[in-house]
Parts: structure tokens; sequence; C-alpha cells
């Protein structure tokens, strides 16, 4: 066991602290997603500093390497090495210094990976630039109404006629489907293969004429989702991420970078001392709750649930840095195990509360602008969403401990 | 930055699970349960003797090994994971930590090199400091000790004893004390030894450093936490991999009921609890050597935590296995009684979260 990043870091380290106390408060104004809650919530701090857009900073932190730092310069990156070490750095600092990180999206998270592995050399000089400059915006296109989890279900159409792609069908769950200029999405274009091996994925712009977007309101109450549908929508040919009917085979590659990013120990440890603070700050009977045995042994609990997550997070790294290491049942167990957490943290919150736990929006007397009860929803929405838990579970079994897939039933 | 057990301490868990795979077979555990045969114990001890247990924690200038605890927390791993019926947490870590921090330079002569040379076995007692029961507790005076100690580790063969007073104050008796009445206790757990000792007017050798100080008795409970949880964590990950591989074999409804996802999912959350326990304990033990300001809470969360989730899986597994896990054929019992031991000694679950509140002055 050894947790230091060794003194050669220590340059390092000084550089990424000496830009984050020389912009610290720093205020971003502007949003991409319009008044796009969760976002709008990740974004507050201290108004006591300088001033700039979100997209001047982004361009700030990627010229100093503190954003897409291991992206080519040609593709508007900081052309660094690949050095997992001063990535933990740069994040470690920033959150000391409390300044925000780099934006980053489903199009800078999911689609710029991809094109660095699957996409053509027009395609990333076309467009992974512009993605993490937040010139452009994209949305992501996989789960239709009847391809949730079974996604290799989906059955949007894609019929190549002549120099251009022509689709029909309906897209669900699109978040940030009303702000985005692009679409990366999966169309069924291999009718007469078998499922998994009938799926293209196409770029789609999102002004193209036959495109219609429904917000859909979710229980927060945020219209954070947002249902896309498609009319004879004609793209370019060449709008193709791999070959024809490889499609998931490349999502699967990005689904695998969505499903890290959830539990991720710092900002669990950041909500936990939140909820510290208001539980030493309530009082039920005049007594501060954090005085009160039952509550008190709840949070503990849960404390030690993340005490546990954060040590992981560490042997997580170490599987990163080294790799004969072998953490891949370490990695596999994250998603399910961090929200269904962080559910239970946020539940404490409002049982603490108790009555004054139902309050929401702008009520009277709410506590920390309602972020309690509507994190303890978003939460169960991230449950279920990028995979459930049960599907979660059928990965952790089958791939992780080598159980059987259940046996195929023939009719329904 | 390496987080984790080193090659050298992989190599040294992987012996001690090699020499006790085909020993502690469940058939030779039920025979010793039974009292069917004292000296089933007595080999495996000699044998782990012999690979070094007694002398992980002892300093090399008493004739030890000198080895940190995340080794120990290695080694806890493999006894929990083959129930080993030896004497551990107690006898090797608690009392030799105890005696280097609180003993004088003549009592470590004494006692370090005599426990490094397998002559001398010591039962642990801090029940009367941690938790006390039906008002037990022992009074010093004048270099005499009366009064009783519950829950006594480790006292098989014992030829001494560690015990505390209830401001933790740590010292000595002799296990041929006259004035020294063991009672043997029984547990579900035939794998421990347990007892109570009633002392009238023993005689007793105080480790002077403990007198008001209890930063070093906390210190010494801590490492004998982060042990237990990492023997829970070793036999949770065996009813684990006997769950995943009976699930595999057994068939109902044409189909090995490995195939069915209520099965399945129980075998993933148990994984999904399990995998962060390694960390945690790898961590704690880590931070007990070298990381002071986190050492106390990663020790009683780590305690509490790993026992938690060892009491689901002792449960889930079991129903894995159906009606064949409630028998003793199988003998997963075994597994689950030692958890379930594990899980009250040296604190209960919210014994261990009220420290760790109190540690951080909630």
């Amino acid at each position: 066991m050894n947790l230091d990043f060794g003194s050669e870091y220590d340059d390092f380290r000084d550089k990424v602290a000496g830009f984050c106390s020389s912009h610290k408060g720093v205020h971003l104004t502007g949003s991409l997603y319009g008044q796009y809650e969760t976002i709008k919530r990740a974004r507050s701090v201290s108004p006591n500093g300088e001033t700039m857009s979100l997209i001047e900073w982004q361009q700030l932190l990627i010229e100093n390497g503190y954003f897409a730092r291991n992206i080519p310069k040609e593709y508007g990156g900081y052309g660094g090495e690949l050095d997992i070490v001063k990535n933990v750095i740069i994040n470690s600092e920033f959150n000391k210094a409390g300044i925000p990180s780099g934006t980053g999206g489903q199009g800078i998270d999911f689609l710029v990976p991809t094109l660095l592995e699957m996409g053509t050399e027009d395609q990333k000089k076309q467009y992974i630039k512009s993605a993490l400059h937040l010139e452009t915006i994209w949305c992501q296109g996989y789960s239709e109404p009847n391809a949730g989890s079974d996604l290799a279900n989906l059955q949007t159409k894609g019929v190549l006629d002549g120099n251009e792609w022509v689709i029909n069908g309906q897209k669900i769950w699109t978040s940030t489907a009303k702000y985005s200029q692009m679409m990366f999405c999966l169309v069924r274009t291999e009718p007469d293969m078998p499922k998994h091996k009938g799926i293209s994925y196409l770029l789609i712009p999102m002004d193209s004429p036959g495109i219609k977007i429904r917000p859909l309101v979710d229980m927060t109450l945020d219209a954070g989702f947002n249902e896309v549908f498609f009319t004879d929508v004609r793209i370019p040919a060449k709008n193709i991420v791999g070959q024809r009917g490889e499609g998931w085979l490349v999502a699967n590659k990005t689904l695998v970078h969505e499903r890290g990013s959830l539990g991720d120990p710092e900002r669990m440890i950041t909500r936990l001392n939140l909820l510290i603070e208001l539980m030493k700050n309530e009082t039920l009977n005049g007594k501060r709750v954090i005085d009160h045995p039952v509550y008190r042994d709840r949070l503990m609990k849960i404390q030690g649930k993340t005490l546990a997550l954060k040590a992981h997070g560490l042997r997580l790294l170490s599987g990163k840095i080294n790799k004969t290491q072998n953490v891949n049942l370490g990695i596999m167990i994250v998603k399910l195990y961090g929200t269904e957490m962080r559910y239970e943290l946020e539940s404490l919150a409002i049982d603490i509360l108790g009555e004054l736990g139902t309050l929401y929006e702008q009520s009277p007397h709410i506590r920390d602008e309602g972020s309690w009860q509507y994190a303890f929803m978003y939460y169960l929405g991230l449950i279920i969403g990028g995979g459930t838990s049960q599907i979660q579970k059928n990965i952790i079994s089958e791939r992780g401990l080598g159980m059987p897939k259940a046996p195929k039933i023939k009719e329904v | 930055m390496y987080f984790g057990l080193s090659e050298e301490q992989q190599f040294f868990q992987n012996s001690i699970a090699r020499f006790l795979e085909n020993k502690t077979t469940v058939e030779n555990i039920r025979q010793y349960a039974r009292g069917d045969s004292e000296k089933f114990a007595d080999e495996i001890h000699n044998g782990l003797i012999e690979l070094g247990i007694n002398n992980l924690m002892i300093p090399e200038s008493y004739g030890g090994l000198g080895l940190d605890l995340l080794y120990a927390t290695a080694v806890s791993e493999s006894l929990g994971a083959y129930i080993a019926p030896v004497p551990y947490t107690g006898s090797y870590i608690m009392t030799p930590m105890a005696i280097m921090l609180a003993g004088s330079r003549d009592q470590k002569e004494k006692y370090l090199h005599a426990i490094s040379n397998n002559e001398m076995h010591f039962g642990f007692g801090v029940t009367e400091y941690i938790a006390p029961r039906e008002n037990a507790e022992i009074i010093l005076n004048n270099k005499t000790a009366s009064g009783r100690a519950l829950f006594v580790m480790d006292g098989l063969n014992a030829t001494h004893y560690i015990l505390t007073t209830k401001s933790g104050t740590i010292f000595i008796i002799n296990a041929n004390d006259p004035n020294l009445q063991i009672v043997q206790l029984t547990t579900v757990d035939k794998t421990k030894d347990v007892s109570e000792l009633i002392l009238n007017s023993c005689q007793v050798e105080v480790l002077q450093k403990s007198v008001n100080d209890t930063s070093i008795i906390d210190k010494v409970i801590d490492a004998g936490r982060i042990m237990v949880a990492a023997d829970s964590l070793g036999a949770s990950q065996s009813m684990i991999d006997k769950s995943v591989n009976y699930s595999k074999e057994r068939i109902q409804f044409g189909r090995v009921i490995g195939s069915f996802q209520a099965v399945k999912h129980m075998c993933a959350e148990m994984t999904a609890n399990i995998q962060p326990c390694y960390s945690m304990v790898w961590y704690a033990a880590h931070c007990h050597d070298y990381i002071q300001e986190e050492s106390r809470l990663m020790a009683t969360h780590t305690k509490a935590h790993v026992s938690e989730v060892a009491s689901f899986i002792a449960k889930t597994s079991t129903e894995v296995h159906g009606g064949m896990g409630f028998t003793d054929e199988l003998g997963l019992h075994y597994w689950f009684k030692r958890i379930g031991l594990n899980r009250q000694i040296l604190g209960g679950v919210v014994v261990n979260r009220e420290e760790a509140a109190t540690v951080q002055n909630f």
C-alpha cells in the first residue's frame, strides 16, 4: 500500500493549485441548457470573484490542460499525454478550491471518446473540437418506448436512399434534446440481420426537417428529458460512425464510460458533509437532531458506507494506474452501489426534517432550496437510468460471477 | 501509488489459505465443534505458528517479524475464509500491540520474546472497557485485581490474560493464579474460545503507560476491530463463492438455479456489498499505521459496516442454498456463526457507530 503519487507530481500540483487560487470565486454566466435545473444547481458558486461565460471558462481550462487534457491538439484538446494521476490531481485541487471544473455532457463524455476510437479523420476534425468548446451541444438517441433495458430491440428505422439516410421512428429519455444541435443515434438499418447486428450509429443534425421534440416532465417536475420523433428525416450517408450494422459495438464502448461516472466518492462526501451540517442545525423537541440516537445511528450508517466507497475509489484508481491489478468486479458494482446509497442518503435527510422534509419549490420554511427532496427523486431516476439496478445485477452475476444467462422463452 | 495488498502480502495470505484448505474441512470442523477431536485445533495452531502468525506484530528486536497491520489483515482474511479454530486477534495482534505501546522495557523483554517463541499464550478481555454488561468490572487495588471480565477472547490454552479496567488501564494476570476462576462460555461459534474470568485478588502486572491514557487501549481495540472485520470479510467471501458454485450445480425446474434472476440478483447484491469492504478494511489497516487523523474513524466504521454486510451475506448465502443451507449436512452454518460472533465482539454495530460519532465530536 502506497498512497503517494510521488514527488515528481509535486510541481504539477503546485501549478494547478496556483491556477485555482488565482481564479477562486470565479462566477460563470450563461447556461447551455436554459433553465435546466440540475446544471444550474451544480453551477452555484461564490459571486465574489471574476465573471466570465461558461464558454470562456471552458477555453481557459483547455488552454491550461485542465480539461480535455489527453485529447490531441488538432481536435481541439490540450494534447497532453495520458496520465491518470494528473487528472486526479486536477480534480482534487479544483474540488478543494471550490471552483467549477469543465463542462461535460453527453457529447463530450460519450461521443468524443467514441469518435476518437472509431470515427473517420473527417468526423474527428468536424465534431470533436466544436463539442469540447461547447459550440455544438450533443444529445444521445438510444432508448425507445419499446427498447429500454432491452436496448438492442430498438426499432427506429434508417433506409439508405441514394446519398442520404431516411430516418423514421421515435426516441425517448433524450436529455437536453431542446438545446442540442446534434444527436448521436442508434438506428436499425439492417432489418434482416439478428437484432444486435442490424444497428448503425448515425449523427443527426437536430434542425433537420421532420424532427419533433416533446418535453417529458419527470417526477421532480423538471423537463429534463424529451421524446424525439423522426418523420422522413434525411441526413448525409457519410454521417455514420463505424460500418453499417456495427452500431451496437460502437455504442457499448460509450456505455462503459457512462456507468463508471456514477458513484463518485468525492461528491458523496460533499453531500454527506452537508447532511451532517443540516443535522447539527435542525432541532427536534428543542434538541439537535444529530443528538437524537436513532437519527445519529442512521447518519453513522451512511457515513460508514460513504467511507467504504471512498476507499473503494482509491482501489479503482490504483487499478487504472497499475495495469496488473485486477479490479474488474470492483468497477462493475459502482453504478449499483453508488446510486442506491445516494438515494439512501437523501432519504435520511428528508426523514430528519420530518414534515419540513416534504416542502418543495419556493415554499416558506424550505431548507437548502429544496435540494433534499429534489435529489431524493432525482437519484431514484439515476437508479433506473443508465442501466437499471436490475440490469446491473444481471451484468455483475453474468459477466462478473460467470452465472448463466436465463434461457430464452420462445413464445410469450 | 498502489492501493491494495502487496505481492508479498498476497503470498503470505495464500500460504495461510493453502495450509488451511485441506485441514479445516467441514467434516473436521464439525467433529471439533462437537468436542470429538481436541487435537485438531492444536494441529492447526501449530501449523500456523510455523508460518509465523504469532510473530507478525512483534518487532524484530524482540524476535518477531515486525510487519504492519495490513499484513495481519491479509492473514485474518484467510483465517476467516477457512474459519480456522485458532486464537489470533486477541493473542497475536492486540496482545503484542498493548505490550509494545504500554509496557516497560522489562515487560517487553519478558513477554514479547516468550510469545515469539510460542512459550506464552494470552487471552484478551476488553468488554468492561467497551460495553460492559451485567455491571461487570475489575477494580485494581494495590497490585491485585478483583471483579469479573466477560467475553474474554482467545483464552484456549492461555498462560496469561490481558484485561482492562473500566477506565482503560491495561494489566496482565497469570492463568495459574489460584485466585482466578475461569468459566468456559458456550457461544454459537464453536471455532472460537470465549470465557468469563472471575478474579478474587489476583496478582496483576499493570502496563503503566496505559494508566490515565485511554488512547493506548483505543489503539489496541481499533487494531482488533480491523482484524475481526477482515475475518468476517474472508468468511463472507467464502459464503458467496459457495453460493455461486452451488447455484451453478443445483437443478430445479429443469435448469440450474443460477440461471434464475432471483438467485443471480442475490449473488450480485452480495458481491456489490462485499467489494467496497475489501477497500475499506485495507484502508483502515493502512490508516491505523500511517494516517493517524483518520485511524479511529476508519476502525470503528469498518467494524460496523463490514459486520452489517457480513450479516447480510450470511443470511442471503444461506437462502441461496435453500433447505440444505439450513442443515448441518453442508456445514454452511459454521461460517454463519463465525460472522455472528464477529459482529458482537469488540463492540457491536451500534456501539461502534456511536464511537464513530463521538470521535468526530458530534
